[in-house]
């Protein structure tokens, strides 16, 4: 009986000791906030669109690092979602489809003989690229704009077009070589000279 | 001295942990992905390693052993490596967020690294002293980093080359592992007794 | 060697290189050629690296041989000028001379054949200038580096001044195969080099300048030697051994230093310039016979051309031309190359042009150039390793390219390859992994780029963020700060009550006591103030945000206090020396006074205690006694009210007996008003946040709540009223008594316009914001018409319309009144004036926003799924066709008054063009009006066109519908563009 009471005063008194050094170290340890959102914010392509169902592109990071899926956001499409899974460690997956499509780059452009100045799309744009005045003409700084489609609703003429912004010869990049999958049946090279026979 | 260097080749060549008495295989092939992440697995294990061989080493001879309770030392091992591993966890997500995000289950995985509590017991049956056990522990930990690290450079490498599809994943990292334990049998005749 | 004072440098040697069959000697056989004058001249404006030039000239411009036609366009651009004499053509988009085959903006030159010269200003004193006009100069001549890369040269030598340069290297290695152009360029300019190597120099003043070619040009080093040899010159020669790519800059930088350019630095990073002999040679023209960049040395060559050779061409010319000139047979040519095969790229056209950077044409058989090999796989040989003439890892960029780990890749100093092709070429594999390269270097430099957007978007975005945020802080400290203020000056009243309650047998010793009271008072609160600074400021240094934002208030509530008090000290001192000499007659103004102030303070008390209650209620809004009691208070409240200005009404004639100055009394008036008013607005605001709740539980008592905000409404009307009242009648006793305060008081009696104006319109969005509630909360239009918002939205929507009109009366009147009772000031005039055109402006606005709304409403009608029918039942657009209707005669009405307005003013400078004006102007306001209507047509058509494709099955209607629409448009148009030409009519007429 003795042993039995010993045995567990033993462990008792080691669970005790362990307790209060993980208390102590929990103090000493606590960490404010979570610092992975910064990160993941500056993966994300900040056009703040809401597409992701959030009211801005850090809200979805905040609910990234919550544990919500890192698909759902089209404006960054694949590249942004596999930097995300890079990130965090998790399976790349493709792009949610509720959200919206990835769609070429695109800005905003304002017809102007129709825009009647009643600056809506001055008050709906995320990052201040409209530029005008109650009764004047609005224009969109094209460099700025970040396509994020907020400002096609909010027009009362429907005065507002997103242009596809085409590739020019300084922005242009060179493909990546169709690699050996392309050419097929060439993992054997007597393969790849049968075919070439034909 | 050449007791402490013999235990430290023993561990971390001849006898190691993962290739030759095949501990601790669970985050071998878990977080080898990677080479940033296998190293910090691999720091937060050697940490863990040391630590709770000493601690355990302590409780066995300064609580268990004088009360005569050696049959409670595996439960109070347990004990003491889920303490370590939740202490080292704190330090690390204080330290490295990320890496705290990036090792995620596996972090609090090392409680059931089997090489944590096999070097632990160990220690007991080969009646290891202070130091040694210590050492023991450390040159595990070593050992097990090493060829972590090591592991993961190569699937790094895999994972951009050709392999053929069926043996595309888990699969030609499985033979890797294999290739490599073969390899370490090569220890085997490194110290002659 | 052979001469005494001819030096030769080291040699040294780099890692890696290849040797591929140099083909060199095919182009070398005939002499250099000079083609005829093209049809056309393309010449792009991003002929170099960095922003494209901006054109000077104008499609049908004649232009002369070398005159400038685009200029930089910032730091790193550079000059163009016409190659030829002719006309400018065009300028648009042609395909140049790019690896993506894409189009950009080109200036087209059509030669006129007679090559005249523009006037040529040669640098002859570039000696004696300072070095940095020379580089100005250049730049205007637009020379580039003509190696390859086409950096601005003037950019390159400035960047040479950074650190002393030990090395001036001319790179004539020309290592590329086929390639002769340079070759070519030294023997046939052998003297211009060497002077445009000499005018550099003088540039960059360098320790060694050093020549280095390659001993596969023995033609070329022996010009060179002779030249060198006879000019005694202080030039080395390197003659280094044929290797590709000893060429590239870093590579020769090596070969004839031995010292490495360091990973992302520049070669004058180490003391180094590099320029090609093309570069020496066009400073040389530019500078001594001041012709600027328009024309290059370039190879014709490869198996596809009869006549392989060297031509000195002009800038722009196409390719095809140069191809005929070198008789090129179509059936052989399977790839046309710009440049080498090593480094060049293939041209889907011939039609692209020369430019500056141009220095092959390869036209290729298929034996000459067979299609790549297909790709295998990596054997993991090394060659690469062993080829690559940059010390880098080819093989393992190619995996992190491969699986586009570019973090990696760049690592693996990605961005120090140069893209020799060396690799690529001794790959067994066939590997292109030249190519592979490109894209990851390409796919980074997109990430970057994105990057740098995305941040600033985020700035932008967090700005902006910052900046509402603060202004709905401000509106919020603003609100609390009324709100308190109201509060506070209830509670001064009450202080103030005790010290004014005992009536006195003399004023002065009174307003003595008074005024000392009021001192110790305003004393106080300065200290207190000053506690609550220093509290701020610990606040503030602590970063207690929520404390910071309630001292604030709390200082801003204390200083307000300490004004008001100092405001009645002012008041009593005033009033003092008028009462000494009046007391005599009468018992003076102040019991009067005082009973007033008494009667406030019960107002104030009443109030309070009402909002109490107010307050409970809005907590358990179904306590009937509650109610009860509010409604007891309130009758109260009116009573001490009516007492209130009853008795202000009776201080009226006793201040006009006494002669006291009645604009105290009447803006003590105005004051106490204010804060009934105030109050009882705070009362309705009370009462509807009540409704608000209620609403949001479907707690039962709604109706009754609704009842009491109105009766609360109308409360606040009868005050606004009564305030309204004794300002009516305040003029006409400020007139009799006082003529200079008639400004004033107009300017009151506004103030007090525009207050009644803004519970108006805050009204109206009330209830606009309850039947958005409604709808929210989806009941559908039927039950939102039975609810009683809609009228009430109407009421207040007439109210707030009668208010303006109103308002305009009054504004119209007053400067009549004031014009006759002070005709010398038309200041005043001018305020009115301006007053009543903003109020017909908030008219104008407030119209608008009601069509805005009822476009709203239909719009979400729509959403909602009803169909056409329906919200033609609704009486929405009904609504929106008055709405427009009124805004075109509010319109009207502006455009008419603004020609009355100015008519003061203009009558006495010119009365016969006033009937011209005003028709002019209605015009302009009605084509505004017909615009709006246009584009509200275009939208609606818009609108249907989507709605078509969204549900066919309606298309009979929907297509009725846009005919109807498109007429309307029609019509809108026509009548437009005849108001359009009677307005121009108009114009031509006067």
């Amino acid at each position: 009986m003795f042993t039995v009471l010993l045995a567990i005063a033993i462990l008792v008194l080691l669970s005790l000791i362990f307790g209060a050094i993980l208390g102590y170290a929990n103090v000493r340890f606590h960490v404010e906030g979570d610092p992975i959102v910064d990160q993941i914010d500056a993966l994300l392509p900040q056009t703040q669109c809401g597409q992701c169902g959030h009211p801005g592109c850090r809200p979805y990071a905040e609910a990234i690092a919550n544990g919500e899926a890192i698909n759902h956001c089209p404006p960054g499409g694949q590249a942004t979602i596999q930097a995300l899974a890079d990130l965090l460690d998790v399976e790349a997956v493709p792009l949610d489809g509720d959200h919206g499509a990835e769609s070429a780059k695109r800005v905003a452009v304002i017809r102007e003989d129709e825009c009647i100045g009643c600056t809506k799309c001055i008050q709906a744009c995320p990052v201040d690229a409209i530029l005008g005045a109650a009764k004047q003409m609005h224009t969109v700084i094209a460099d700025e704009c970040t396509g994020c489609d907020l400002c096609v609703e909010p027009c009362p003429v429907d005065c507002i077009d997103m242009v596809e912004v085409g590739v020019t010869a300084k922005t242009w990049s060179w493909d990546k070589p169709q690699g050996i999958a392309a050419t097929s049946l060439n993992i054997i090279a007597t393969d790849r000279q049968a075919e070439v026979a034909h | 001295m050449t007791e402490y260097l013999l235990i430290l080749v023993s561990t971390i060549l001849v006898n190691n942990f993962v290739l030759v008495q095949f501990l601790g295989l669970c985050p071998f092939m878990g977080v080898s992905g990677k080479l940033e992440t296998s190293i910090g697995m691999a720091m937060a294990t050697t940490f863990v390693l040391t630590l709770s061989s000493l601690c355990s080493y302590l409780t066995y001879t300064y609580i268990l052993q004088p009360f005569g309770l050696e049959y409670l030392q595996t439960i109070s091992f347990i004990l003491v490596i889920a303490v370590v591993v939740q202490f080292t966890e704190m330090v690390v997500h204080k330290t490295s967020p990320l890496l705290y995000r990036v090792l995620g289950i596996f972090l609090p995985l090392i409680t059931t690294n089997c090489a944590v509590l096999g070097v632990a017991l160990q220690n007991i049956s080969k009646q290891n002293g202070f130091v040694e056990s210590i050492l023991y522990g450390f040159g595990a930990a070593v050992g097990f980093s090493f060829v972590l690290i090591l592991f993961s450079a190569m699937r790094e490498r895999i994972n951009v080359a050709d392999v053929p599809t069926v043996f595309k994943g888990s699969a030609i990292g499985m033979i890797t592992a294999g290739l490599m334990a073969l390899a370490f049998m090569g220890f085997t005749a490194l110290v002659q007794i | 060697m052979s001469a005494v004072n001819m030096q030769t440098a080291n040699v040294f040697s780099f890692h890696g290189g290849i040797h591929p069959p140099e083909n060199k000697a095919q182009s070398l056989q005939l002499p250099l050629g000079r083609p005829s004058l093209p049809s056309e001249l393309i010449l792009p404006l991003g002929q170099h690296i960095g922003q494209s030039s901006r054109p000077l000239v104008k499609v049908g411009d004649k232009v002369l041989k070398g005159e400038t036609i685009a200029i930089n366009n910032g730091f790193l651009s550079s000059f163009l000028h016409a190659p030829t004499s002719g006309t400018i053509a065009a300028i648009e988009e042609r395909l140049i001379a790019h690896p993506s085959g894409l189009s950009d903006l080109c200036i087209i030159l059509i030669p006129d054949g007679n090559e005249t010269w523009t006037k040529l200003e040669p640098l002859s004193n570039w000696q004696d200038i300072s070095k940095t006009d020379v580089l100005a100069y250049l730049s205007e001549m637009g020379i580039i580096g003509m190696g390859g890369a086409g950096f601005p040269t003037q950019v390159k030598l400035q960047g040479a001044h950074k650190n002393p340069l030990t090395h001036f290297i001319v790179n004539a290695a020309e290592c590329e195969p086929y390639i002769t152009a340079d070759d070519m360029l030294i023997r046939e300019k052998t003297l211009e080099l060497v002077l445009g190597i000499e005018i550099l120099q003088h540039l960059v003043e360098a320790d060694n300048v050093v020549i280095g070619i390659e001993d596969n040009k023995p033609t070329a080093i022996a010009a060179l030697k002779s030249l060198l040899t006879k000019r005694n010159s202080k030039i080395q020669l390197a003659v280094v051994p044929t290797k590709y790519p000893s060429g590239g800059e870093k590579q020769l930088i090596q070969l004839l230093t031995g010292k490495e350019v360091p990973s992302g630095q520049y070669p004058a990073d180490i003391g180094i310039l590099c320029q090609n002999v093309g570069t020496c040679v066009a400073v040389h023209d530019a500078i001594t016979l001041g012709k600027p960049l328009i024309s290059r040395f370039t190879t014709l060559t490869g198996d596809a051309l009869k006549n392989p050779q060297n031509v000195e061409v002009l800038l722009g010319t196409p390719v095809a031309h140069l191809l005929d000139y070198a008789d090129s047979e179509q059936k052989k040519l399977s790839r046309l190359i710009m440049g080498g095969p090593m480094m060049g790229y293939t041209l889907d056209s011939a039609a692209v042009p020369i430019v500056k950077t141009s220095n092959c044409i390869l036209a290729a058989s298929k034996k000459e150039l067979p299609p790549p090999a297909p790709e295998q796989a990596c054997i993991r040989c090394g060659m690469c390793e062993q080829a690559c003439p940059a010390s880098l890892l080819p093989q393992q960029l190619l995996w992190f390219s491969k699986s586009q780990e570019f973090e990696k890749a760049e690592h693996h100093n990605l961005f120090d390859c140069i893209e020799c092709g060396a690799c690529s070429y001794v790959c067994p594999s066939s590997i292109p992994l030249v190519q592979y390269y490109r894209h990851s270097k390409s796919s980074i430099r997109e990430a970057r780029e994105a990057n740098v957007k995305s941040d600033l978007a985020k700035q932008r975005f967090e700005a902006r963020k910052a900046r509402q945020d603060a202004e709905a802080a401000e509106k919020e400290a603003k609100r609390l700060a009324r709100q308190k203020a109201t509060s506070s000056k209830a509670t001064d009243a009450k202080k103030a009550a005790p010290a004014k309650a005992a009536p006195t047998a003399t004023a002065a010793p009174a307003s003595n006591d008074e005024s000392k009271k009021l001192k110790v008072d305003i004393a106080i609160g300065k200290s207190k103030l000053k506690k609550l600074q220093k509290q701020l400021l610990e606040a503030q240094e602590n970063e207690h945000v929520e404390e910071i934002n309630s001292l604030q208030l709390q200082v801003t509530d204390q200083e307000k206090a300490i004004a008001s008090l100092e405001e009645q000290l002012a008041q009593v001192p005033s009033a003092a020396p008028v009462a000494p000499v009046e007391n005599t007659a009468k018992a003076s103004p102040a019991p009067v006074s005082d009973e007033l102030k008494k009667a406030k303070v019960d107002v104030a008390l009443i109030g309070v205690k009402l909002k109490k209650l107010q307050k409970q209620l809005s907590e358990t809004p179904d306590d009937q006694e509650l109610k009860d009691k509010i409604s007891a208070f309130e009758t109260d409240l009116k009573a001490a009210q009516d007492t209130v200005s009853k008795l202000s009404e009776n201080t009226q004639p006793s201040a006009n007996t006494a002669a006291a100055e009645p604009k105290a009394v009447i803006s003590d008036e105005l004051k106490k008003l204010k804060i009934d008013a105030a109050i009882a607005k705070a009362a309705v605001k009370k009462v509807e946040k009540a409704l608000k709740k209620a609403e949001e539980i479907q707690a039962p008592e709604i109706e009754s709540i609704r009842q009491q905000l109105q009766e609360a409404q109308q409360r606040a009307d009868e005050l606004e009223k009564a305030l309204a009242n004794p300002e009516t009648t305040a003029p006409k006793v400020a007139a009799a008594k006082a003529e200079p305060t008639a400004a004033n008081l107009d300017a009151d009696a506004a103030k007090k316009r525009k207050i009644d104006l803004a519970i108006a319109k805050a009204g109206v969005k009330k209830a606009e914001k309850n039947i958005q509630l409604l709808k929210e909360q989806g009941k559908d239009e039927a039950e939102i018409n039975a609810s009683e918002w809609p009228s009430k939205l109407k009421e207040a929507q007439d109210k707030l319309a009668a208010l303006e009109k109103e308002q305009a009366a009054e504004t119209t009147k007053s400067p009549a009144t004031t014009e006759a009772s002070a005709p010398s000031t038309p200041v005043a005039t001018e305020n009115v004036d301006a007053d009543a055109a903003k109020k017909r402006k908030i008219d104008l606005a407030i119209a608008k926003a009601g069509i805005k709304k009822a476009e709203k409403n239909i719009q979400l009608l729509k959403e909602q799924g009803k169909d056409e029918s329906e919200i033609e039942a609704s009486e929405w657009p009904k609504k929106l066709i008055e709405a427009q209707q009124k805004l075109a005669a509010l319109e009207a009405e502006e455009s008419t008054s603004a020609t009355s307005v100015s008519t003061p003013v203009e009558k006495t400078a010119a009365a016969d063009s006033e009937a011209k004006v005003e028709p002019e102007m209605d015009l302009t306001t009605q084509i505004k009006k017909e615009k709006i209507a246009v584009a509200l047509a275009k939208a609606q058509i818009n609108k249907l066109n989507k709605r078509l494709e969204n549900s066919p099955e309606d298309a009979d209607s929907i297509n009725q519908e846009i005919a109807a629409t498109e007429q309307r448009l029609q019509s809108a148009e026509t009548l437009l563009e005849k108001l359009i030409h009677s307005q121009t009519n108009m114009q031509e007429n006067r």
